[in-house]
């Protein structure tokens, strides 16, 4: 509880798997929080956008009258103001903190676009993205190897900033699984992850705010189906426009 | 004993170079290796088997990759003389601003892309381009608040990172004849190229202003079409 009593918000969607890590994060340190639901893409709400308005996106962490954003901060932010809840988030050596946010970093910089555009790609493309995504897998394997020190997770003994950045996927894997048929998480290919990420969804604090697989299938499909609508728009217009710079990927 | 510090880098590479200005602001002694990225070394291709590039900062023997990574690192190894504020929240506002200047996947600013695409470019498509990296700088230009560094009074970690834009702006400027920021247009950020790069600790490493003019002529030779 916040010593002025104020409620810790978070600006967030029910899908986004960057929401998702922060909630655990926020889970695992017992900090109870508002979560502030976003109808993204349709609509964004003036708290959205005047909290954020460099990047518009989610999530946001709303503390003491200050918006924080971009997940990988959000979490270091949570570390260090809540660092006497819970296990820390990252670990106290600063040599195994670089590797943390090294990894941290791979994972949404290499790994996620192609994962994100598993959903946006079909055929030999679609296929070209999950070779992408299990080659980023295969890297992680190893790594995983080289920062567990004999434990569960990344962080060891207890969930830390990776485990957070690369757990928060696990549930959309499934999701992709089942739309391009595949097995990201194969247990042949990478057998530590495999075990991780079950072991991964297990851990009470994570189990509560997992969305529901379900409704993640809607959510692709739903982009699946924009994606389509909007290539055959471009196809189909007599003059082809300039890519537009401003849609994220 | 203090462990010894080395620097595997390449003479041309911002982001080696931001490391190199970063250890000298803190007074770090290090060994600086110069890589052959056409051939790189046992000890490259170990130290980050994951990216193969420069610059890894190695440690008492540990290697860290990404400059990004390594600059972080160097500020908690070297917690004297910091350049990241004590506060976790203003902590969390500079890197939460250095992602508008870095690559970073959401970041819709992109001054790295719009600044190789000024320089890959001619005619029409590099007055676009121009045109493009000068809005993103304006968003930098809004962000100085009127303060002489992005930090502040004095230097600080997000001067550092962003410190790639003044001293390669220039030297395109040069190499093209022509002017991206000034007075005119972007006086706030035009004073910070001044002011960051006449910082001792930052011209001490900054390469010789013509050995990358005929680096960069030399790469857009390699780019014409043959």
């Amino acid at each position: 509880m916040e010593k002025g009593g104020e409620v810790i918000k978070l600006i967030g969607t029910h899908s986004s798997p960057f929401v998702l890590r922060v909630k655990i994060a926020l889970n695992l340190k017992n900090v109870p929080f508002e979560f502030l639901i976003e109808y993204l893409p349709y609509k964004k709400t003036q708290l959205l956008l005047d909290s954020n308005p460099v990047h518009k996106k989610v999530p946001v962490l709303l503390h003491d009258g200050r918006a924080i954003c971009e997940s990988l901060i959000i979490l270091e932010y949570i570390d260090e103001t809540w660092a006497s809840c819970g296990a820390p988030i990252l670990p106290s050596d600063p040599y195994d903190r670089a590797i943390a946010r090294f990894w941290a970093a791979y994972i949404d910089e290499k790994l996620f676009p192609p994962f994100r555009a598993i959903l946006t790609t079909e055929g030999e493309e679609q296929k070209a993205k999950v070779g992408e995504v299990v080659a980023a897998l295969e890297m992680l394997e190893e790594g995983f190897g080289k920062c567990n020190k004999g434990g569960k997770f990344f962080g060891g003994q207890t969930i830390g900033l990776v485990d957070l950045v690369l757990g928060s996927l696990v549930s959309w894997m499934s999701v992709m699984d089942g739309l391009a048929e595949t097995q990201l998480l194969d247990p042949n290919k990478i057998p530590m992850l495999a075990a991780w990420a079950e072991d991964f969804c297990e851990v009470p604090a994570v189990k509560e705010v997992l969305p529901e697989i379900a409704k993640l299938v809607e959510v692709g499909k739903g982009i699946q189906a924009r994606e389509r609508a909007a290539a055959a728009a471009a196809s189909s217009a007599s003059v082809t426009a300039i890519g537009d710079p401003t849609v994220s990927s | 004993m203090a462990k010894e510090v080395k620097l595997l880098g390449f003479w041309a590479s911002a982001y080696v170079v931001r490391v190199q200005i970063a250890l000298n602001f803190k007074g770090i002694e290090y060994e600086y290796v110069e890589e052959d990225l056409k051939k790189k070394s046992e000890l490259l291709l170990q130290s980050n088997p994951v990216y193969r590039q420069v610059p890894v900062l190695v440690h008492g023997g540990k290697p860290i990759p990404e400059s990004m990574v390594i600059l972080e690192y160097i500020e908690e190894a070297w917690p004297e003389k910091p350049l990241l504020p004590q506060d976790p929240y203003q902590r969390a506002m500079a890197p939460t601003f250095k992602n508008k200047i870095y690559r970073s996947r959401s970041s819709p600013f992109q001054c790295l892309p719009s600044g190789v695409k000024y320089f890959t470019t001619k005619g029409e498509d590099q007055l676009k381009a121009k045109e493009e990296l000068v809005e993103n700088l304006r968003i930098l230009e809004g962000a100085l608040q009127g303060n002489k560094f992005f930090a502040g009074e004095t230097a600080g970690m997000v001067d550092i990172v962003a410190g790639w834009l003044p001293f390669w702006i220039r030297r395109m400027e040069g190499l093209f004849g022509d002017k991206v920021v000034e007075e005119d247009n972007l006086p706030h950020l035009n004073a910070w190229f001044q002011d960051y790069l006449s910082l001792p600790f930052v011209r001490e490493k900054l390469p010789p202003p013509d050995k990358v003019c005929a680096h960069l002529r030399g790469l857009l030779a390699s780019l014409e079409p043959n």
